[in-house]
Order: C-alpha cells, then structure tokens, then sequence
C-alpha cells in the first residue's frame, strides 16, 4: 500500500513538472531558446496568488485566473523587452539574458516580499480521500494537480493540433523563414506562446506551493531546473514527450525518497536523467534530428 | 623581437602584462592600506572566479559546448584541497608548498572527476549537453552534502551520512561543510594561479590540440572528416579546464574558515558563464575583465544596499541588450577603426 501511496504522490508532483515543462518545452521548440526565468515566474504567480488570497480574502479560483493574468503580461512583457531584441543574436546571449530576467525577478520579489518564507495556504478545499480502511490517502490537492495536467495536455494537443495559432506555432517551430514567408507573424506567435507558457507556469506555482505550502522568493528554481531536466528527459519541445518525462521525474524522486536516501534523492533524479540521455540522446519521445553536411 | 611579431603572442604577452601590472598594483596599494577592508577582502575572490571565467572558457568558447556544471568541479578542488591540507600539514609545515601541493591534488582530483563525467557528457551535444553538465554539478554537491569525512589519529575515515563517528576531529560534515584548518590563500597565490591557468590556456589554444578543438567546434563533421579524433580532442579540453577549475576551488576554499558544498551550486556556475559570456567567448584578456568586475560589482553596489542585486541583474540585461543593439556595433565598430588607425601603421599598409 506504500508502494501505491509513494506512486500516487509521484504522480501529483510529476503532473507540476509536466505543467511547468510544458513551459520550457514549448518555449524551447517554437524560438529556440532555454528561458531559465521561467522558474521564476512560478514563483511570480504563487506569490500573486497568496497576496490575492491572504491579504484580499478572494476565492482560491480567482486567485488562481488573477496569478495567471500576472503572469500572463509578464511573460509577454519579458519577452518584448527582454528577448524580442535579441531574436537575430547567439543563443548564448539569449541565454545570459534569461539568467538577467531571472535575477531581477528574484530580486524584485525580494524586494517587495522579503525573504521571510510564508506558510501558503492551500486552494484545494476538500477533505483528502481515504481508501482500503484508510490505508491509502490521497490529498485532494494531488488529485487537483494530475487532473489539471491532464486537462492542459488535452487543451494543448488540441490547441496546437486544431487551431490556427496552434498551426502557426508548429510552423514556427519548424521553419521560422518559411512560416514567415507563408504570412506567419513570427513575433506574434512567439509573444503567444510566451503568455501560454507563463500563464501555465502561474498554475504550476499555485498547485506546487498548494501541495508543499513554503513560499520565499527562491521557491521557483528549483522546480523549474527539475521541470527543465523533465522536459529534456521526455524529448524537449514534444509535449506527449513533456508528460511522460514530467511523471516519471516526479515517480523517481518520490520513489527515490522513500526507498533509497532523503538526501540524495536530486542525485538520483538527476543520475537517471544521464543514464536515460546516454541511451536514447534526444530524450524519451524526442525527434532525432539528422545532420546535414 | 620575434615574439612581438606574431599578432597573437603580442595579445597574449599584452594580457600577461596587464596581468602582471594590475597584480603590482594593487598589491603595493594593499600592503600600503589604501584598499578599503572589504575590497582587500576580494582580491582572493578575484583571482579565483578569473581563474574559474579562464577554464571555463575553454570549454564554452574555444571548445564551443555549453557547460553548467562547473563550480561542480570547483567543489571537487576546494573539498578535495581541504582534507589534503588538513592531512598533510603534519608533514609540510610552511604554508606556501602546502597550498602548492593541495592545489596540486584537488586539481587532479577535479580533472579524475572531469574524466569521468566527460565520457558522458562528451557524446551528447548541444543543450543535451549542457543540461547533463548541470546534472553533474547537481551530483556533485548533493554527494558533498553527504560526505563525512573525519581525521582519526592521523588517519582519514571516509563515510557517507556521517554513520561511523570513531570520535576524530571532523573535517568534513556533510552539509555542514568543511572546516578549513587555516586560512593559506593569499593574493600572491591567487596571481600565480591566475598567470599559471593564463599561459596553460594561451599555450593550448596555439598547440595542435588547440588547433583541433577549435576546428571541432566550428564544424565537427568537417573536422571528422580530415581525421581528427573528437572524443579524444574534446576530453583534453574539458579535462584541462576542470583541473584548472579544482585549483581555483582550492584556492577559494582556503580563503575562509567554513565551505559549504551549496556555495557551489548551479548560480555560480552560471555567474561564471556570465562572465564568459560578458568578457567574449574565446576571448581570455575579457574573461579576466569581466570576471573581475562582475566579482567586485555586487561589492560596489553595497551603497544601494537592498537594490545592489537588482541593479546587477538590470546592468547584466543592459548589458546584453546594448551588446545586440545594431547601432552600438556601429559606434564600437567606428571607435575601434580610428583607434586602430592612430596606432598602427602596419594594418593599413595591409
């Protein structure tokens, strides 16, 4: 029954992962660049939401649509002022940048929250479900976590699959000069995928601090390296492959707790993620891209 | 003179120099007490991230692969360097062989590490490889955060969690870090080690291997094809620059009384990036510049207090912005070509 409660509760962090990742994922395939302050707009959105549930006593559900309009603009501001300038440079510039965004996010927060770390108060109100005689609990906020995933997975699917903007996102994503010849405004789409992934990230941060309820202004790094390694682990810019490497992230450092070392449970989730990239190198579900001479 | 010919060791001996003049400089003004304490305080720090900015670059810009890992092996030196010191100060009693001779093992012990994570790591490429260096870094310091390690009559006793306590002195205790025996580094040190890393770099970069790793990284497939073994070429690289890593670990480890393994996490890997990055891939005399500004920045925002990190994140976006701004590249390019032209009288003849 421990087994079964340990894989219940991978399941719940590894459906934050996923949601996260999806961030990096989509953000990574469509304009090519590791935004590494995408934890840090986890850590925006949580905050939006506990200042809007503490302090203006709204309900859990508008505090969650009010952290993700935040994060929504923020993400499209970062991108125009931040990244937009830097679309033709390095991808290292980029990078650098994203490290600068991040900083001053972290900063910023900081700033106006100071480092005390807060208790979060959880926004899923009902009771945990007892099964088998109470041997088996499951949190109602792990069962919120795993359904919200699978309902952005289908979203997304759908949204990039069906829709027009979803279609112009995957053209970018290939080709971007031959989707902008074909009329695609790149810029456009690029902002777009920026307020999808930023507003992703604004459940994440909710749902994260909801089921380990601290708050400081550090609180997002480190699920955002880990939802980075998920994205990678799964194939990164595929997001079937976002699912599949956000759970079994989230599987393996719970089962890695609980059966092998509190402690070293990054170690491990990060030894599987090398041993997995050593035999499959473009990660789980990722494309294999041949090189041309 | 034949060397001043070459325009490369004219560079070269031109960043030697500015080295050694910055290195005099500052430390007459330091021995006069005209650096205030909190600057004299730096100029360890100083010369290890340039050290860290220089091995890092070798493998960012002249090897071209991204790696997020480093302060991994600066953690490898600096624990390394302190159970080595604290061992062996029975038997080497003044302090400037000792801290050779530690430099000496943590660098080895950093470039085993290297070794083993390049086998790895080298097969993979692009972000690939920069997320399984950041993996590593990530291993690294979650193993130091478990490492006991006890000096037992003599005798060091190695464990994991801390399990078998015998009653010796603790020198390592896992995430409580370790306890530096004394404080040995000294500018001096940390100049040699910044001019030892400068000429090991700079002889790589005109040698053979030099040769072969930059071809590599401007087109693999081209360089494949003539007959150069990338593995092999690659792991000479990146050895090199996470033995140089280690010796800069040590050297900063030896500049406190206590080193945490979370003082080497992923933000000083990156910070280093950064200033690879700020000073220009491939480019050693920025490395140096940027390594040290950007290490004595947060110290001379201390005024604006609360804001020092926010200013420095906003300078470092700033920065990078101005960097791509096509008219600046215009302004820069202009201003290089007349000071070009008010010095050289060779260039233009050419």
């Amino acid at each position: 029954m421990a087994l079964l409660s340990n894989f219940i509760n991978g399941l719940g962090l590894g459906s934050i992962y996923a949601i996260i990742a999806l961030g990096y994922t989509m953000v990574y395939g469509i304009a090519k660049m590791l935004n590494f302050a995408h934890g840090d707009v986890i850590m925006v959105g949580a905050y939006v939401s506990f200042v809007s549930i503490a302090s203006l006593g709204t309900p859990p559900l508008l505090a969650l649509v009010m952290a993700m309009a935040v994060c929504t603009i923020l993400g499209v501001v970062i991108e125009r002022l931040a990244y937009r300038p830097l679309r033709a440079s390095a991808s290292l510039a980029v990078l650098i940048t994203a490290i600068g965004v991040s900083y001053l996010l972290q900063n910023a927060a900081l700033l106006i929250w100071t480092s005390n770390t807060k208790v979060y108060p959880s926004i899923v109100s009902f009771a945990p479900l007892h099964l088998f005689d109470g041997k088996l609990t499951i949190t109602g906020e792990m069962l919120i976590s795993v359904l919200t995933c699978i309902v952005i997975m289908v979203g997304l699917t759908l949204f990039t699959g069906k829709t027009k903007t979803g279609k112009a996102m995957r053209a970018v994503s290939e080709n971007r000069d031959a989707a902008e010849l074909m009329g695609i405004s790149v810029n456009r789409t690029i902002a777009i995928t920026f307020a999808i992934g930023s507003a992703l990230a604004a459940v994440a941060g909710v749902l994260f601090c909801s089921t380990y309820p601290v708050l400081n202004p550090t609180v997002g790094s480190i699920p955002g390296i880990k939802a980075f390694t998920a994205a990678v682990l799964g194939g990164i810019g595929s997001i079937p492959g976002t699912l599949v490497g956000g759970l079994l992230l989230g599987i393996i450092e719970i089962f890695g707790r609980a059966y092998i070392s509190q402690e070293l449970s990054n170690a491990i989730v990060f030894a599987v993620l090398i041993i997995i990239l050593l035999v499959k190198p473009n990660g789980l579900l990722g494309k294999k891209v041949n090189e041309k001479v | 003179m034949r060397l001043w010919k070459s325009k490369t060791s004219r560079q070269n001996l031109i960043t030697l120099a500015m080295v050694t003049v910055a290195f005099a400089v500052l430390f007459f003004l330091n021995e006069g007490k005209v650096l205030s304490r909190s600057f004299s305080g730096q100029l360890v720090p100083i010369c290890v991230y340039i050290v860290m900015a220089l091995s890092l670059n070798l493998t960012v810009g002249i090897l071209g692969e991204l790696s997020l890992g480093h302060a991994g092996f600066m953690s490898v030196g600096a624990f390394t360097g302190v159970v080595a010191v604290a061992y062996l100060q029975q038997y080497i009693t003044s302090p400037v062989p000792l801290m050779l001779v530690a430099m000496l093992i943590g660098g080895i012990m950093a470039g085993i590490a290297g070794f083993l994570i390049g086998i790895p790591v080298l097969r993979l490429r692009g972000d690939y490889l920069a997320i399984v260096t950041l993996a590593f870094g990530e291993i690294i310091r979650n193993i130091l955060e478990c490492l006991y390690v006890e000096l037992d009559g003599g005798a060091l006793r190695f464990s994991m969690f801390g399990s078998a306590d015998v009653g010796g002195n603790f020198i390592i205790s896992g995430p409580q870090g370790a306890s530096v025996p004394s404080k040995l580094s000294t500018f001096g040190l940390g100049i040699g080690l910044v001019l030892f890393a400068l000429i090991v770099i700079m002889n790589i970069v005109h040698s053979k291997e030099g040769r072969a790793v930059k071809a590599i990284r401007d087109n693999a497939i081209a360089a494949e094809s003539v007959g150069l073994n990338l593995t092999s070429y690659k792991m000479k690289a990146f050895v090199t620059s996470a033995i140089l890593a280690g010796m800069a670990g040590v050297l900063f480890a030896m500049n406190y009384s206590t080193v945490e393994a979370k003082k080497f996490n992923f933000n000083t890997s990156i910070s280093v990036l950064v200033m690879v990055v700020l000073g220009g891939m491939g480019n050693l005399r920025g490395s140096i510049i940027a390594a040290a500004l950007l290490t004595v920045l947060p110290e001379l925002l201390r005024g604006f207090d609360d804001y020092r990190m926010l200013i420095y994140a906003i300078v470092l976006i700033l920065v990078m912005l101005l960097n791509a701004n096509a008219r600046v590249k215009q302004i820069k390019l202009a201003c290089s070509q007349k000071l070009r032209s008010l010095f050289s009288r060779k260039e233009a003849s050419k």
